[in-house]
């Protein structure tokens, strides 16, 4: 059974899990719940920076695609004019 | 704050009658995890119709026929507090998330399934990962007659 279906309002992407890219060294992956005039809005959402000595972008996302991301922002907004690409995370 | 439960029963249920035992509290997490041989799956169940609308009707239709795990569990993420993160204690290097499928063979971990990896997909596509990984890690049913 489905359960709720009063999500029309939100962008399609809602409820999906995705990697937003941005025009800098960081990347966002989080469970997006909208996406209007202000940016992409992630809930559950973690943070990576590239250079920053933890592990490689791609190292990052090949965890986040086995097993998710850590919730280390409840929400947060990724400013649109910082926004380079929204995908899937199954499909980045 | 959890949901009325009068609008979660039909969500529990719909595991209930595929034969989940439901875990309420951390002792029945730590009684249902804590043995240690055979195989279990558990289910992380979640209000979320994005994902969990598909998980539940999967993990129904993959134990319809062929091989299954030996115990069926499941915990609901945003209702039963306690006994989620006893739950998900056990699987401590895995990020939290909800709706998401675990298998363990004799105590151990080994296999996940992740929301993500739930999100967007029918009930058919779920059956198929959980079918492949119970072929792989639980004994095939034996046959009668």
């Amino acid at each position: 059974m489905r359960t709720f279906a009063g999500h029309a309002s939100k962008h399609e992407l809602h409820g999906i899990t995705v990697v937003v890219e941005t025009d800098g060294p960081e990347l966002f992956v989080g469970r997006c719940d909208d996406i209007d005039a202000a940016g992409v809005h992630l809930k559950d959402a973690d943070r990576h920076v590239e250079g920053d000595g933890a592990a490689s972008r791609e190292e990052f996302l090949s965890r986040a695609r086995r097993l998710g991301v850590w919730p280390n922002h409840r929400m947060l907004t990724v400013p649109g004019e910082r926004v380079r690409r929204v995908v899937r995370l199954v499909e980045a | 704050m959890p949901y009325p439960p009068l609008m979660v029963k039909p969500m529990r249920e719909e595991l209930v009658a595929a034969g989940f035992e439901e875990l309420y509290t951390p002792s029945d997490v730590d009684r249902f995890l804590g043995e240690k041989s055979g195989t279990a799956l558990l289910v992380v169940n979640s209000v979320c119709g994005c994902a969990a609308g598909m998980a539940r009707p999967g993990a129904r239709l993959a134990l319809q026929q062929g091989a299954r795990p030996d115990r069926l569990g499941t915990v609901f993420a945003g209702q039963d507090l306690e006994a989620t993160a006893k739950a998900r204690a056990f699987i401590a290097d895995i990020p939290p998330s909800s709706p998401s499928m675990a298998l363990f063979k004799d105590g151990e971990l080994v296999w996940f399934l992740p929301r993500h990896r739930i999100e967007g997909r029918d009930a058919l596509a779920v059956a198929a990962d959980l079918k492949a990984a119970f072929a792989e890690h639980c004994p095939a049913p034996a046959h009668v007659g």
